[in-house]
């Protein structure tokens, strides 16, 4: 336990310090749906996404803030909902004995978490704890396209002269350019229901959008009534500013 | 000024027991303002209005916030994702404070330009930066309440600070903890404060436009009125101009709300407080930057006070030194319209601040440090040696008879063309 413990300490000074020596690129813009000002969640990517994050990174990885019933906002039927949340089981309890037992996700849970707490996280990843991904996009700079880089830009092997750590791998955006998560997407690493064709860059793509309408899922409604109320002051303004010339003439 | 007569049966009654409208009357209505004022005088009536939001916004943060270690991120979260409007609460919250100094430093600047800080207003001047001083705290505390690395970090390096005090140092950083570390009972108490200071706030605004009412305000002129002639009744001149600023200052405000609600904020805050994680950079929200910039630029140790207290105690004094300047500035003309030689080092001491942001922004490496250190001297420098020497080397400009007189003659370079 306490060298658990010891080798977790040495791995997480060993990252920071790391992230300290070596500052990563900056990662280059795409063009995302949700990028501009008028921008939604390109609805088929989400789907994809959804798909890649509860195949892949779900199994390392948790999205604690986010509910299946939250996937309403995007319009996911509540027949769709149900369905996706009875994928997965959650602990649930104590019952009338006491007792803890598990049942069918219910659209009211959050996403199931692969793991039961931190520790045992760790413990399954050599020490290195995956991230809750509930607000990834939102925890970094310029976050799509970091998450984007950082999930096409591994590298099979680290460059020459390059001192990669026993259990890390080598990855051109990650600060320090060592990761503890192992390369997540291959070729066909899930089977698209619409047939689009599964690519790293594709699922990249697909997973990036998901993970940025679970970071903020308010955006949309947040844009569009940031553009009424925004036309409401500015002709609001305009007619203040007559009405404040008109007074002022008085004066001359 | 005339007595005003109230036709309405209920307010007269009321008026004549405790003569509420005709004080409004007087001093919203009636009230005598200078004729010449130019828009940097709409920043004080916007900073009141920024004022009313945080604390409306706040109240209804506060129904739902857990002020617990353990909660308090998911509670913010919560807010984002499941209260009703939540997200747009949380977010005016959020950049209202950063919109809120922006304006309250435009409104220190103008009484720095004017020389609004002169005699008789030096009280008025005292109160304003006793509020500064206060919002700087609780600005500071409500960047903790979300509990994001950011938060505990700031709160750990900040409160930090007092360990410099000599012979008790560590027996105040304790008390202020309530612990040994940063932990549940400072976020308990950061947040009773966070609640309470806004209403202290509140409280000196209106002492603040007490002092205000008793001499009136200054104007791009710097003289003072003189009769009739000089002023207009506050309504509805300056209602109707200040509600067009106010509309001006909202389309600023909403395009960051709805548009950039996160622009402001450190990635790093929506991540989960860590104690045994320190992020790269620690680093306070841009209103505090020069403050920033100026504790960590002593370096060095003085005799036998250390760098650390040297540090805070500059800090402080940065603010303080405010309080003097009444009494620092020894020229006899308010407004730099007439002074063309403190005009110039006005504008420089506006960029040696940004300076000090730009400073207090960046990691105190290489050529920051010596940036640092030179842009805080000159801070000083610029308030204890140059403010009290221009005023008596500087030959001002004529200054006009009165506020009529100049715009008779043409020469208000401050008068209102509308
Ligand atoms: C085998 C387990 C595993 C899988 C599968 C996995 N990850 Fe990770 N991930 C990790 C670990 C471990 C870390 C911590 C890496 C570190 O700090 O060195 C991590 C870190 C991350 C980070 C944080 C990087 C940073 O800037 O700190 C992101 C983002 C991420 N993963 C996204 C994903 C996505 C998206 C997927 C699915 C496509 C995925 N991961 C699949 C284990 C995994
Ligand atoms: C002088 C006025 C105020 C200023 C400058 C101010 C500033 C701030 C700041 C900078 C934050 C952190 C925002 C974030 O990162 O999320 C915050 C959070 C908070 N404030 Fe205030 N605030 C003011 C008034 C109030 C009042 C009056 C209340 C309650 C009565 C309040 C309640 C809260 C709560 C509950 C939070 C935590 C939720 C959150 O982080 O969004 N604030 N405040």
């Amino acid at each position: 336990m306490v060298g658990r413990i010891l080798a977790a300490t040495v791995a997480a000074v060993i990252t920071v310090a790391a992230a300290n020596a070596a500052e990563a690129p900056r990662p280059p813009g795409q063009k995302w749906s949700f990028g501009e000002i008028f921008g939604t969640y390109d609805r088929n990517a989400l789907r994809r996404g959804l798909t890649v994050y509860t195949s892949v990174c779900g199994a390392c990885h948790s999205l604690d803030l986010v509910a299946y019933r939250h996937l309403g906002g995007v319009d996911y039927t509540e027949d769709q909902i149900k369905a996706i949340a009875a994928e997965f089981e959650v602990e649930d309890g104590p019952d009338e004995d006491g007792e803890m037992f598990t049942r069918t996700a219910l659209p009211a849970d959050t996403f199931a978490a692969p793991f039961p707490n931190v520790q045992a996280a760790r413990a399954a990843n050599g020490g290195t704890y995956p991230p809750d991904l509930s607000l990834i996009t939102k925890a970094r700079k310029r976050g799509a396209d970091y998450l984007y880089a950082l999930l096409t830009e591994y590298r099979d092997e680290a460059p020459e002269g390059f001192e990669l750590l026993d259990g890390m791998y080598y990855n051109e955006y990650f600060p320090g350019h060592q990761i503890a998560m192992p390369t997540p997407l291959f070729e066909g690493s899930v089977e698209y229901t619409d047939g689009t064709e599964a690519t790293v860059a594709q699922m990249a793509w697909d997973v990036t959008t998901f993970l940025a309408w679970a970071a903020e899922p308010e955006m949309e409604e947040r844009k569009r009534l940031g553009i009424k109320v925004l036309i409401f002051v500015l002709v609001l303004t305009a007619m203040l500013y007559a009405l404040k010339r008109q007074i002022w003439s008085r004066l001359h | 000024m005339s007595q005003p007569t109230w036709k309405n049966p209920i307010v007269a009654w009321i008026d004549y027991r405790l003569p509420v409208f005709t004080f409004a009357h007087h001093e919203l209505v009636d009230y005598p303002t200078p004729r010449n004022l130019n828009y940097w005088w709409n920043f004080g009536s916007l900073a009141g209005v920024m004022l009313v939001i945080l604390i409306v916004t706040g109240v209804f943060l506060a129904m739902h916030y857990t002020p617990h270690t353990d909660y308090a991120f998911a509670s913010v979260e919560r807010i984002m994702r499941d209260v009703n409007y939540g997200w747009l609460i949380r977010y005016l919250h959020m950049n209202g404070g950063s919109i809120f100094f922006l304006v309250v430093y435009i409104h220190l600047f103008r009484g720095l330009y004017y020389g609004s800080y002169k005699a008789p207003r030096e009280v008025l001047w005292i109160i304003g930066v006793v509020i500064i001083f206060c919002m700087m705290a609780t600005a500071f505390m409500g960047y903790v309440l979300p509990w994001g690395q950011m938060s505990f970090w700031a709160a750990t390096v900040i409160t930090n600070l007092f360990s410099a005090v000599p012979l008790f140092g560590e027996e105040i950083v304790n008390w202020l903890w309530g612990g040994f570390s940063v932990a549940n009972p400072t976020l308990n108490r950061f947040y009773a404060l966070h609640f309470l200071l806004p209403f202290v706030i509140f409280a000196l605004v209106f002492v603040h436009l007490w002092a205000l009412h008793v001499h009136k305000s200054n104007n791009p002129l710097g003289v003072e009125m003189t009769g009739d002639s000089d002023s207009i009744p506050f309504h509805p001149y300056y209602t109707i101009k200040d509600a067009f600023g106010l509309g001006v200052l909202f389309l600023v405000y909403f395009a960051f709300t709805f548009f950039a609600p996160n622009f402001f904020l450190e990635p790093d805050n929506y991540i989960e407080a860590n104690p045994l994680v320190t992020p790269t950079h620690i680093l306070p929200e841009w209103y505090l930057m020069p403050f920033y910039a100026i504790l960590r630029a002593i370096t060095f140790d003085i005799w036998f006070i250390s760098a650390k207290l040297i540090g805070v105690i500059a800090m402080f004094a940065s603010i303080a030194v405010l309080f003097l300047l009444p009494w620092l500035d020894t020229s006899p003309v308010r407004s730099a319209t007439f002074r063309p030689v403190f005009k110039q080092f006005f504008w420089i001491l506006v960029i040696d601040c940004v300076v000090l942001g730009y400073v207090g922004a960046n990691p105190p490496e290489g050529w920051f440090i010596p940036l640092g250190q030179i842009a805080t001297a000159y801070y000083f420098i610029h308030f204890l040696v140059l403010i009290p020497l221009i005023g008596f080397l500087e030959r001002p400009r004529a200054v006009p008879d009165s506020i009529a007189s100049a715009i008779t003659a043409g020469t208000n370079p401050g008068v209102e063309q509308s």
